[in-house]
Parts: C-alpha cells; structure tokens; sequence
C-alpha cells in the first residue's frame, strides 16, 4: 500500500428511504474542517442507494464538493454486503485519506466490514476528530508521522478516554457518533461535482433476503435535534410523575429526554434515552431532574451548554458536571418553576 | 446443528467503576464478568440448542483466567469450551482480533456464529462484522429474535435499526451479533456447575490458528495504535445551592435562566 496515493476526505452519505440522515450532514461540517487542516481543497460524499440522484444538492448545501453516486437496485433498502461491496470498491477506485462513516446501526455494521475487506483500521464510535502528530510527541527511533487522523472516542462506559490513530494503513476509517458534530448553515443554491460509479453487483452467498421492513411509531421527539432539554432520571419516581417534566419542557418549548433507569422501568421509550448505550446530545440547556448522573449518563450529556441538576442528594455525581445545581425536592420545585417561567415569558 | 459462540471476559463497569491512587482504573478490584450482550448470543444459541439438538461451542480470547468465562458458559449448558490464549495475540485492536479469532473458528465446523453486539469495556461493535468478513460469511447484526429454518439451512432475524426493524432472512452457514435485548439469560444450573469443573477447556495457542499470517495479530498485525489514553478529565464542577425551601429554589433557578437569556 502506497499511502501517498491516498488522498481527500470523505464521508459516507447515509440515506434512509432516500432521505439524507442528519448524520451525514453533521460528517461533511467535520469533513470541512479536516480538510482545511490537510490543505485538501475537497469533501466527497459517498451516497448509496437507488434513485438517490435528487439528493446531491442537499449534500452540496451541506459542504460536499463532490458526491460519488452508487445508484442501483441492489442498494434500495440496507444490506451489509452489496453496501460493503460498493463501498469498498469506492475506496479502491477512488483511494480517500480519510473516510468518516456514522455511528448508526447501519454505519456500526458497514463500517468494520468495509474495514476488514481493505484492510485498514477502524476507530469505533468517535467523538472528536482532528489532524495531528503521531506520535503526539517524538519517540526516540520511531518515525513522526505529521498530518494524521486523530480519534478520540470514550471507552469502558465513557470513563475513559483514548486517541487513536492509524498511521500505516488507509484510509483512516472512523465511525462517528451521532449529535457531536456540527453541520454547516447550508449554502443555497450549492452545486457538487457529480460522479457515477457502479461497479456491478452479483448475488453471491453474503446477500441477504429482506423479508418484512417495520417502521416502528417515532411518535416520539427527536431529541439530539432539540435546544433545550428536560431529563428525567429514577429520581421522578413514576411515570406519571413524568407530568412535571412534561409541563416544564412544554413552558419552555423543550423536549423530554430521559436516562437509562427510565428506560428500564419501562416509564419512558428508548428513543428518549440520554447516554453512553442511548443518545448524544448537546443542547443549550440540559435540565438534569432526579437523575444521579452515573458516567454512562453524563457521556451522553456533557457537552450540553448549560447543565442545570435538581437532585434530593447532595452528593449525586451530577452535581459534578452541572453549572447550576440545587439540592432539593423535584416534585415540589417543578410545578412553581413552571409557573414562574410560563408567567415571565407571558409578560414578555 | 452446530453453533459457535464467541464470549469475551470483560471487568464489569456497572456497579461503578474503581480508579487507584493515582486516578488510573483499577481493573484488578473490578469483579471480572461475561460481557453481557455475549450472554445474550449465549442464551440465544442454548435455546436453539433446546429446540433443535444443537452443539454449543463457546470460544473466547484473552488472559489465562479467561477460562473463568468459558466454565460458567459450561455451567449454563454449552457443550464445549475453547479458549484462544498466547502472549504474541496481546495488543490487538478490532482488526487482529477478529483475524484470530477467525482463524480459531477455521478449524471448526459450524452452522452458525453468535457474538454479542459489543463488548462493555471496548464498545466498538466492531470483531463480530469483521469476524463474519474474514470468514466470508453474511452477517446480520443487531439481533433481537433468532429463527432457524433447518431443512432450509436459513436463519430469520429480527434485525434492529434507529425507527424500525428488518426481518432479514440469510443462508447458513452464517454469523450473527446479537442485542441484550434478545433474552433473559438463564442462571447456571447446579447440575451445570459440578459440569463445569469437570469438562475440558482446550487451549489453543498462534500455532492453533488456521491460515493466518502474524502480519495480522496482536500489536504489530493492529492498524489502529494508541496515541493517548487518559481517565476521563472531569468538567469543572459548577455552582450547587441547598436552599431552604422550594421558592428559593425557584428564585435561584429563575435568575440563572434570565441571566442566560432563556425565558
């Protein structure tokens, strides 16, 4: 491998019933920032699927300069192998430095096999991305390799951190998590450059059959894309009681999220889940509201602007991370909050 | 049917997490656990086993003490135990893992593979793919039901995604990573337990591996390298007030929201 040949920053594109995910967009902001950190003049995006061609210009808005389509049948709904066969034959063709894949249930699954089928590293579920050293600092006897991809991704349920790199192999493959990065205001009216590709798909023993495809109900918010949240932990008691939070969020045109403890007292669903095993999110203002703040909750949550915690517990760790916290009673500091909060915005 | 399932010894991080003095983590006070989505391909495969007669082979990779996973599979009802142990396989990342790993399961014959989704320490969800490519066999991850068509040779999977699931059905042989979700595992048997001391561990070694080159294990066969690992830096703790009554509170509150030009 002559890793001179490799060069660009790419980004896989991932759709889902041919609309772009908000993954994707949140990966070309990143790409952006790599590549002018590598004097790289373009981002690519790679977009699979079938009938997929109208979404190249959201791309473009979003700060693809160029977008490779892999357009064809075999790609209509997700299957591992004609996605890694595409993907694959992509990187060999068009030879990318670095190649940015989301942490999704489709990413999680395409990116290792794509991996292993180049050979080349994969760093699983990145929160932070940048161009360095490697080593950071110089080793007696080894080589410093400049201009590489850094990774930094939490490991042992986010109480540690690491920084990985792989200097020896391309491209630098890493799955992204979700809600981390930032897109980019979209640029109206952008164009990217356009390339086809196909390189020909034929059944072979990996191919699997999609027997049923069921949407489940997403009656529920979106909470990676709200500015305020309103969280609830154990602490709430009740799912009932969840009619506090509830009220707050709506004063405040918030959403309700939740933490693990929730979820597993079947009070709220999964979708709602902050933390390591649910959601990142980072909104202006996070209310943690009888939640402990174990690590695997304050993983999900940390880079949230403001964090503000009501625990009964003085010493719940997430007193540790909030920027405003008091110690007392939810049930009954909630419903005057509310009220103090819905009058000042009607006085306004 | 022959079922292999791919377990690993992880420190458990639920009940907290130890750091020592010096603020590293202690992995040597955590209690040592079979990582819990690898439980769950565990049970999955012991229910096909109950349903249709299956051999259950469970394999793992690490330490010596490792084999402390393989016995309390033995005691749930797995039929045998391999665990793939040497000092030149230490250092590896996702890459030279599953590489051995796959060149373990190359001298066995198999139906099925099962690994859990992702391991608690590591959280990368990302050797059973890899395993699958090496071996050149279908995946389906994410599973949260098992079916098994044997006259067929296929397998249907319930297949979780964000906002839906697939039903994907796939030729055998054929690997699967399998969702916590997925079952309730069942608790050691006594009959099980005085088993497990009994039965046989073997061992295996790099010599053991089939056609793997040593380009591809352990630290040196590993793509991705460390650059830095550090206990996580903790933000820096904000203000906390304990006032006296829930009016204060909300006085409190309220200055901060206004100040911060929320409400």
């Amino acid at each position: 491998m002559s890793l001179e040949e490799y060069k660009g920053v790419f980004i896989f594109a991932q759709q889902v019933d041919n609309e772009i995910s908000s993954i994707a967009l949140e990966l070309l902001g990143k790409a952006k920032n790599l590549a002018e950190d590598l004097d790289e003049k373009k981002v690519t995006a790679v977009l699979l699927g079938s009938g997929v061609k109208g979404l190249v210009d959201e791309l473009a808005q979003y700060g693809a300069d160029r977008v490779i389509v892999v357009d064809d049948p075999a790609l209509k709904d997700y299957r591992t192998e004609p996605y890694t066969h595409a993907l694959a034959s992509v990187i060999d063709e068009y030879k990318p430095e670095i190649l940015l894949v989301g942490a999704t249930a489709i990413g999680r699954d395409l990116g290792p096999r794509v991996s292993s089928r180049v050979h080349t590293g994969l760093t699983a579920d990145c929160t932070s991305l940048e161009i360095g050293d490697f080593p950071i600092n110089p080793v007696a006897g080894q080589e410093q390799k400049h201009k590489q991809l850094l990774m930094t991704r939490p490991a042992f349920g986010g109480n540690t951190i690491a920084t990985i790199a792989c200097p020896d192999f391309r491209p630098q493959m890493a799955t992204v998590r979700p809600g981390v990065m930032q897109k980019i205001d979209p640029i109206k009216g952008a164009k990217a450059e356009v390339v086809e590709f196909n390189p020909g798909f034929e059944e072979n023993n990996c191919y699997t059959e999609i027997v049923k495809i069921v949407k489940e109900a997403t009656s529920v918010a979106d909470i990676q894309a709200a500015k305020i949240l309103v969280s609830g932990g154990r602490g709430v008691g009740s799912a009932e009681n969840f009619k506090l939070l509830d009220d707050l969020a709506e004063a405040l045109n918030g959403t309700v999220s939740c933490s693990r403890a929730v979820v597993d007292s079947g009070w709220k669903p999964k979708d709602l889940q902050v933390g390591q095993t649910g959601k990142t999110v980072r909104p202006a203002l996070y209310f943690a509201i009888g939640i402990s703040g174990a690590i695997q909750h304050v993983a999900g949550m940390e880079e949230s602007d403001i964090i503000i915690a009501i625990n009964k517990d003085e010493n719940a760790p997430i007193f540790d991370v909030a920027d405003y916290g008091v110690v007392g009673d939810l049930n009954k500091i909630l419903p005057v909050l509310t009220k103090k909060i819905k009058e000042a915005l009607a006085a306004k | 049917m022959k079922i292999v399932v791919c377990i690993k010894q992880v420190p458990d991080t639920k009940g907290g997490v130890k750091f020592k003095p010096d603020g590293t983590l202690d992995r040597g006070a955590m209690l040592a656990i079979m990582n819990p989505d690898d439980k769950a391909g565990l049970e999955a495969a012991l229910r096909l086993k109950d349903q249709y007669g299956a051999e259950v082979t469970v394999l793992t990779m690490g330490l010596p003490k490792a084999e402390a996973v393989l016995r309390e599979a033995f005691a749930m009802g797995a039929d045998k135990g391999i665990l793939v142990t040497d000092r030149v396989l230490g250092g590896a990342d996702t890459w030279a893992t599953s590489s051995t790993i796959a060149g373990a399961i190359r001298n066995l014959d198999y139906d099925l593979i099962i690994t859990g989704r992702q391991a608690i320490d590591g959280d990368t969800a990302q050797v059973g793919p890899q395993i699958s490519e090496h071996l050149n066999l279908p995946v389906i991850s994410y599973a949260e039901e098992i079916k098994v068509d044997e006259k067929a040779m296929t397998v249907e999977v319930k297949r979780q995604f964000e906002d839906r699931y697939h039903i994907v059905k796939a030729k055998m042989p054929c690997l699967i990573t399998a969702l916590s979700e997925l079952n309730e595992p069942r608790y050691m048997t006594p009959g099980g337990i005085f088993d497990a001391f009994e039965k046989e561990v073997t061992v295996w070694g790099r010599a053991d591996l089939k056609d793997v080159d040593d380009s591809n294990l352990g630290l040196k066969g590993s793509p991705t390298q460390i650059a830095k690992a550090s206990d996580k830096v903790k933000k820096g703790q904000g203000e906390k007030v304990v006032l006296d009554s829930a009016d204060e509170a909300v006085e409190y509150l309220m200055g901060k929201l206004v100040e911060k030009h929320i409400v």
